[in-house]
């Protein structure tokens, strides 16, 4: 097992390879199983955020008996902060196609399509380009497998698996209950794969250079290495490919203006680190390493000395407090009923003490909502106010 | 026949007449049209044989389906984090200090709406702007005022509807 935590740069994702057709080949010659052993044996693991094991999620849609099933590549790309799926559809998109097509083959899903959320629009033209030839390949091989693409219209919830389905099927994109997950009853109720953009280029650095070389990357639980979009407070904005695992203090060591107060991991979703808990704290899925290890899909914000992490928190709740489809009350009124509390609390229309019965709405939220927006307000919310206190009363 | 009406169709003809093709005949007639009218929606609703209060009710949930009259350049500022972080508000200044317009208003010629909208993706080139379908990254108050005469120059060679 490797123990060290030190931050160690990769370059698989945005290599430039030309050998996409001979490896699209390759996996089609080798059985499905051959295949879903390969995913499972690396561990790579869903990088839109969320982490589910990548090898699992095609096994269980493959197991399910359907003549119709589908592949979708999520790049609803919306989480504040996050860049980096832009960039994989743009410099390498043979990689996601193949890796759709492969998934294709695995579970026995003709039909593939590419949820691009409206603010990507601009790049519609080169990624279609980019489908028409890799569809002309794959009949060439006897591949019956087709790409499209639907836009999305500017909400951020149409990211979550299910209420991405709603939205292609129509219907305001309201997250569904779970279970049934997607890989018995997803896209049009019919068993489908949906996978991150970046999760797709990775699998196809698996099937080119097998899973050892993925699983060799990383520390454990956290395999393989990850896009990192960096912004705010940096002297270097940008998206990097980094071994899994490194401490947080490695990473603002590299990142940060010498000045970094403290780091939003993961988004709007994810969870504000102070610098006292950089050496403590990991990037990376599960399981203690030498403290709190924290999943992402990749966004990281630096924050300086300079920012008041009290407008940092309006200003995320202004966004989930938009963005929430509204469907269930925890999270519709929670949104609303957080934001005006720290308003009111700043304003010194309420007390101090106040804070804590916010808190508790943000546990009640976590417990009740009905999906991972809702839920996950409590992560930023109560990383800040508890860190930051200080900084929300005065 | 009124020429949405002839939108609505051939978008319905290309793209089929299932509940499922609902999104993208929406986002066709907004592409068109930059908004979605009652009249627009009936239509569709119409076309698809759907009750009205469905289409209405998809397509106000979409914050890029707009269904109130729009100029026809929408400027859409990111005001998340990092661009806020970056400096949004002063650009945002520029812009309604250069048009005369406050955020949710249009021009009374038509020619421009300012909103503001959640991340655009570009906060390591923040802060970030689309107008209409087109990114504007790095912005400063005068980089904002030079894209903002390139595009009344643009209106007033009288070009067609561009993206």
């Amino acid at each position: 097992m490797t123990t060290s935590y030190q931050l160690k740069r990769a370059d698989f994702i945005f290599k430039y390879e030309n050998d996409w057709e001979k490896i699209l080949s390759k996996c089609i010659s080798r059985t499905p199983q051959e295949l879903i052993n390969e995913l499972i044996s690396s561990e790579l693991k869903g990088r839109g955020g969320a982490g589910f094991p990548t090898g699992l999620k095609w096994k269980l849609a493959a197991e399910v008996v359907d003549a119709t099933k589908y592949v979708i590549c999520n790049a609803d790309e919306g989480e504040p902060g996050t860049f980096k799926d832009r960039e994989i559809l743009s410099m390498v998109p043979y990689k996601v196609l193949t890796g759709m097509a492969v998934c294709g083959y695995v579970i026995g899903a003709k039909e593939g399509y590419i949820y691009l959320r409206g603010e990507y629009f601009f790049l519609q033209p080169e990624l279609n380009k980019a489908i028409r030839e890799f569809e002309y390949y794959c009949k060439g091989i006897n591949l019956d497998f087709t790409i499209r693409i639907f836009m999305g219209s500017g909400a951020y919830i149409c990211g979550e698996e299910t209420a991405l389905f709603e939205s292609m099927e129509g219907k305001r994109g309201e997250p569904r209950n779970k279970p049934p997950f997607p890989s018995s009853y997803g896209y049009m109720g019919k068993p489908t794969v949906i996978n991150n953009v970046e999760t797709l280029a990775h699998t196809y650095t698996i099937f080119k250079y097998g899973a050892k070389r993925f699983y060799d990357l990383g520390v454990q639980y956290s395999r393989g290495s990850k896009l990192f979009s960096v912004s705010g407070d940096t002297p270097k904005p940008g998206i990097y490919e980094l071994e899994l695992g490194m401490s947080l203090a490695d990473f603002v060591d590299e990142f940060g203006d010498g000045d970094t107060k403290a780091v939003q991991v993961g988004g709007a979703s994810g969870f504000l680190v102070p610098r006292k808990r950089f050496d403590e704290t990991a990037i990376g899925f599960q399981g203690k390493l030498t403290g709190i290890s924290l999943p992402t899909g990749g966004s990281m914000m630096l924050f300086n000395s300079s920012r008041s992490m009290f407008n940092v928190l309006d200003n995320y709740l202004e966004f989930f407090r938009e963005e929430s489809c509204g469907q269930c009350t925890p999270c519709r009124v929670g949104c609303q009923q957080l934001l005006m509390g720290i308003k009111a609390v700043k304003r010194g229309e309420k007390n101090a003490k106040y804070l804590d019965k916010l808190l508790r709405l943000t546990e009640t939220m976590k417990l009740t909502a009905k999906c991972g927006l809702g839920q996950s307000v409590a992560n930023s919310f109560s990383s800040i106010v508890e860190n930051f206190r200080e900084e929300m009363i005065y | 026949m009124n020429p949405v009406t002839d939108l609505i169709k051939s978008l319905a003809d290309q793209h089929g007449r299932s509940r499922h093709n609902l999104l993208p005949i929406l986002q066709g007639v907004v592409e068109q049209e930059k908004y979605l009218s009652e009249y627009s929606m009936i239509e569709i609703a119409r076309e698809l044989d759907l009750p009205a209060s469905e289409v209405y009710g998809t397509a106000t949930f979409y914050s890029f389906l707009e269904y109130k009259k729009m100029g026809r350049y929408i400027i859409r500022i990111c005001k998340t984090i990092t661009c806020s972080m970056k400096g949004k508000n002063q650009v945002l200044l520029a812009i309604q200090d250069m048009l005369k317009i406050g955020v949710g208003e249009t021009t009374p010629d038509g020619t421009f709406s300012l909103l503001q909208t959640n991340c655009l993706g570009f906060c390591h080139k923040a802060p970030a702007m689309l107008v209409n379908n087109e990114v504007f990254t790095d912005l400063t108050p005068e980089k904002v005022r030079e894209i903002l005469r390139m595009y009344m120059n643009k209106k007033k060679e009288g070009g067609s509807y561009d993206n």
